[in-house]
């Protein structure tokens, strides 16, 4: 294939991956939009495979028909309460492969550059590698957080700030040392002390991050593997790399900034890490006694109001009770109620979670509402299923200015009839903060695990 | 203990304590349960029934008083006409009695029992509060008299509550007005409504515009600003103004609805007049009253206590034992709410009761305690202390200072002179890229703004794999003579590949499930 042959085949490949981000803006075209961004990957490789630069096939199938089957039984394999690590180690597999690619291009002395252009490659290389380092080992540490290998707190080491600016310095350091040892063909030294200072990074980076803030980071490291390709892109002077780690990096800092913005917190001071850390004063206390229920008064609860909302949170996905939250929904729909699921951005461990549990459950996405949709009618609902969630849906986020969650737009089902909280026991949610919509008067406590009870309530429901 | 429920013995009253569905759940509790034969009969429950599940029959009241620990009554205790002996004397010495009792109206009876050296527990004295409301027997019993006055309307009215439109001609439906929207007001809202009625109502309480709004009846607005609301969710007695207002709204009323129940009560007063003669007057012939406050008076000035009058040409109903008139609805409801002030009193199910001074619910009830009069009980304390407002001042101290327009600008005017710097030196090569670069970062922006969060993991999942596209930085480098590059490319080209397939592999799964 001629040069320029392979070069329109990357344009095309490039209008069919931002086809398919566009598409995967809504829920109709959506599919279309995963079957564009196939077409565009199929485009791009097959045309550089057939490009002339290529002539070890052997190793390029192997490696690709290996890769591609390793990829697809996981991917079908995958429980939907498990997506986020999935997507948290694909991440690492990017930043993996940036690196592996940055090395392998700095040793490859084949077409010399002089000058100003020699330094920028080596530049370069040195950015793409320090990106895709820090995404590899922070998306490795996302990845245990979040199959909870390691715990979810957050690990806030003394003066983490000054250490994370020395590793910074370090590395500007080492690099100026790796662009002098490079003028006399060396510098292998420099850039792998780098590396090791760019994994270390990754690592007390997402250390630091707690648990309620991990669809932030899931959503910033995707960020940050678009960044490493655009950087590989650079480094091989590839404009198709280069566009979609641009689209993939802005598309993943935007949903980074969207997730904030849900959580009411500054972008920097959640990759900062550290939670609660600049609230001032104590926290007002709550006093008060919780109320339980049982799954029989739950029942009639539930038969008695005509109004219901179902607030899910990452309770729900650790007992895999949304195909029982959904066959309750089927059946008070079928018995003539009005039955919607409230979604808070940040609720469960990767954004847009709950969506795609209670698509696996097939509840309709159409009663499905976003928290700003439905937060102004709360108090049409006569009933509130709270299912494992907790500081998405606490009080104190709005009135108690010294909660370390304050200013955090919450779902406000408080305003409505009843409240019902599944819980498995009083202690406090992620955020370690606790929650005075438990002792609320309208507010029940139904205790025990949340798919058990909820069969016990269709139980009462059927029955 | 034994808990003895004797036959009822005031005349008309059909209720009996305990069910044999509630006595079964008592029996759980650890307590035996004895029922005067007959007690039952007049809700339609035999002594069979209680047989079976393990009740006592008794056969006299006098044993069944004697033997009881504790006897659990609907109405007060009174004077027992076959025995000619006062329904207290039969109570045994330091004896236990949960009925209505009515301390404020009944001031003899509160002394006689005390002098007992009883513990009386007052159905009608249960706190109102979230949490006593399953024993609330005034709320339950307040249900069924809303229910039933519809039922009696119905009853003397001549005609439909539904308007139909038949070969017979076009028949207008009922126009029911109800007066006080508590829990006897709505009830008869739904009743009225469920059976085909254009259902109005009216409450001096501003915040019950909603609920009567919610059982799909028309609020009636006056125009008029006061707040009638008192304490405990109940009314009060409101201004001379406000009650001109009201009864100009009630007298245009009367003229054109046909049926209307009136249900106001203002705690430890007579109940208020607001149906005059004239406003009975002025209503069609045929027009059905039924007073719900006949007990304390009655809403209107015609109602006489327990009959049914005709008084120009409107059927006026002053029945004060409306729930006793669905004697065995009352009785399973009553039941229940006795049960659970049991369930309250005996919390370690062991069927010894505690009669604990501390429960907020329990001291509400209990209106004698071993012979002391302890009512009225001190007003309920919210279960909520507010939080201490200590920490504003605080707060309001840590405003952010105003934005510096310096600080605002700088990152501008360094990424400027970053990107200066950057064009001074760099090839034309690398603008080429950079150009793209800076392009593809604000498509990618523009596309990604719009995106629904139901699609957040699906977008993501989908852009990791298409931040797969690295694979093509392995590609054109796998095929370099150097081994190392070659195996180091091919490593990348398989994580990659995972990467790929994954990615769009698991996101078409996912998006698979995204039905409507």
């Amino acid at each position: 294939m001629s040069h320029s042959l392979v070069t329109m085949a990357y344009i095309a490949a490039t209008i069919l991956f931002i086809f398919s981000l566009s598409g995967l803006s809504k829920q109709e075209t959506a599919r279309r939009g995963n079957y564009y961004g196939m077409l565009g990957m199929a485009i791009a490789i097959v045309a550089t495979a057939l490009s002339g630069q290529v002539t070890s096939y052997g190793v390029l199938l192997g490696a690709l028909v290996l890769g591609g089957a390793i990829g697809t039984r996981a991917a079908l394999k995958v429980e939907m309460t498990q997506m986020p690590e999935l997507v948290a180690i694909m991440h690492s597999l990017v930043g993996m492969a940036a690196v592996l690619v940055g090395y392998a291009n700095f040793m490859d002395t084949s077409n010399p550059l002089i000058g100003v252009e020699k330094t920028i490659h080596e530049v370069e290389i040195y950015i793409g590698i320090l990106i895709g380092a820090v995404t590899f080992s922070g998306s490795v540490i996302a990845f245990c957080k979040l199959s909870e290998k390691i715990s979810g707190k957050p690990l806030l080491l003394p003066g983490r700030h000054w250490m994370n600016l020395v590793l910074l310095i370090a590395a500007v350091v080492f690099g100026g040392i790796f662009l002098q040892q490079t003028e006399s063909g060396a510098g292998i030294l420099p850039l792998a002390i780098m590396t090791a200072i760019a994994l270390i990074f990754g690592v007390h980076m997402v250390m630091a991050i707690g648990g309620a803030d991990m669809p932030v980071v899931v959503s910033m490291l995707n960020s940050y593997s678009g960044w490493a390709a655009a950087a590989t892109g650079f480094m091989l002077s590839n404009d198709l790399l280069i566009v979609t780690g641009a689209l993939v990096g802005s598309s993943g800092a935007i949903l980074s900034y969207i997730m904030c913005r849900a959580m009411n917190r500054h972008f920097l001071s959640v990759i900062a890490g550290g939670f609660g850390t600049g609230a001032g004063g104590p926290e007002a206390v709550i006093e008060g006694e919780v109320q339980p229920i049982d799954a029989q008064e739950t029942a009639q609860l539930l038969l008695d109001a005509k109004n219901i909302m179902i607030i899910p949170g990452y309770g729900m996905a650790v007992a895999q009770a949304q195909h029982t939250v959904n066959e309750i929904t089927k059946l008070l729909r079928e018995k003539g109620k009005k039955v919607g699921f409230g979604i808070h951005p940040v609720a469960g461990r990767m954004p847009g979670h709950m969506n795609v549990l209670l698509a696996e459950a097939k509840v309709p996405y159409d009663i499905v509402y976003e928290m700003d949709e439905i937060n102004e009618d709360f108090h049409n609902v006569d009933v509130t299923i709270v299912i494992g969630a907790n500081d998405i849906v606490n009080p104190s986020a709005l009135d108690d200015p010294n909660s370390p969650i304050a200013g955090m737009p919450v779902l406000e089902c408080w305003k409505g009839g009843t409240t019902i909280v599944l819980k498995r026991s009083m202690a406090s949610g992620y955020a370690g903060v606790g929650n005075p919509l438990f002792v609320k008067e309208n507010t029940r406590m139904l205790f025990g695990d949340a798919n058990a009870t909820m069969q016990a309530v269709l139980k009462e429901l059927k029955g | 203990m034994k808990i003895g429920i004797p036959k009822e013995i005031h005349e008309g009253e059909k209720r009996v304590a305990t069910t044999p569905e509630a006595a079964e759940q008592i029996i759980k509790l650890g307590f035996s349960v004895l029922v005067e034969s007959g007690a039952g009969v007049g809700a339609n429950i035999s002594d069979d029934a209680y047989k079976e599940v393990g009740v006592e029959i008794v056969d006299n009241a006098k044993t069944l008083w004697k033997d009881s620990d504790i006897v659990m009554k609907v109405r007060a205790p009174e004077r027992h006409p076959e025995l000619t002996i006062d329904e207290i004397d039969l109570l045994s010495e330091g004896g236990c009695l949960i009925s209505f009792i009515w301390p404020a109206q009944n001031e003899e009876l509160m002394q006689k029992l005390a002098a007992k050296n009883a513990t009386v527990l007052a159905m009608d004295s249960v706190p109102r509060m979230s949490r006593a409301q399953k024993l609330d027997a005034l709320s339950s019993m307040a249900n069924i008299a809303g229910y039933r006055a519809i039922v009696e309307a119905a009853q003397h009215f001549g005609r439909f509550f539904t308007g139909q439109i038949t070969a017979a001609g076009k028949i207008p439906p009922a126009k029911v007005l109800v007066i006080g929207a508590g829990v006897a007001g709505l009830a008869a809202i739904g009743a009225a409504k469920s059976m085909g009625a254009i259902v109005r109502a009216f409450d001096t309480r501003p915040e019950v515009k909603e609920q009567i709004e919610s059982m799909d009846a028309e609020f009636l607005m006056l125009d008029f600003k006061e707040e009638g609301s008192g304490t405990g969710g109940y009314a009060k007695t409101m201004s001379k103004e406000f009650i001109e207002a009201e009864m100009a709204l009630f007298a245009r009323q009367a003229m054109d609805v046909d049926i209307i129940i009136t249900t106001a009560l203002i705690p430890g007063k007579p109940a208020p007049e607001l149906i005059t003669e004239g406003m009975v007057k002025s209503m069609k012939p045929g027009s059905v009253i039924v007073d719900l406050a006949a007990e304390q008076g009655g809403n209107c000035a015609l109602t006489e206590k327990d009959q049914v009058v005709v008084k120009h040409g409107v059927t006026i109903i002053g029945y004060t034992n409306l729930p006793s008139r669905l004697a065995n609805q009352s009785s399973q409801l009553y039941a229940t709410n006795l049960r659970h002030l049991l369930t309250e009193l005996c919390p370690e199910k062991n069927g010894e009761i505690n009669v604990n001074m501390d429960d907020e619910v329990i001291r509400g009830a209990t209106v004698i305690k071993e012979g002391k009069i302890t009512w009225p009980p001190p007003p309920p304390k919210l279960s909520v202390t507010p939080p201490p407002q200590t920490e504003a001042p605080a707060y309001a101290a840590q405003e952010p200072p105003k934005a510096q327009p310096i600080k605002q600008l700088l990152p501008l005017i360094l990424g400027g002179l970053a990107l200066f710097a950057l064009g001074a030196v760099a090839p034309e090569a690398f603008m080429s890229h950079f150009t793209v670069f800076v392009l593809a970062c604000f498509i990618g922006y523009q596309v990604i703004w719009n995106v629904s969060p139901s699609l957040h993991t699906p977008l993501m999942s989908v852009t990791n794999a298409i931040s797969g596209i690295i694979v093509i930085g392995a590609l054109v480098q796998v095929s370099k003579p150097d081994n190392i590059i070659s195996i180091l490319a091919g490593l990348a080209i398989f994580i990659a590949s995972i990467n790929i397939a994954g990615g769009f592999l698991v996101t078409r799964r996912m998006l698979e499930m995204f039905r409507k």
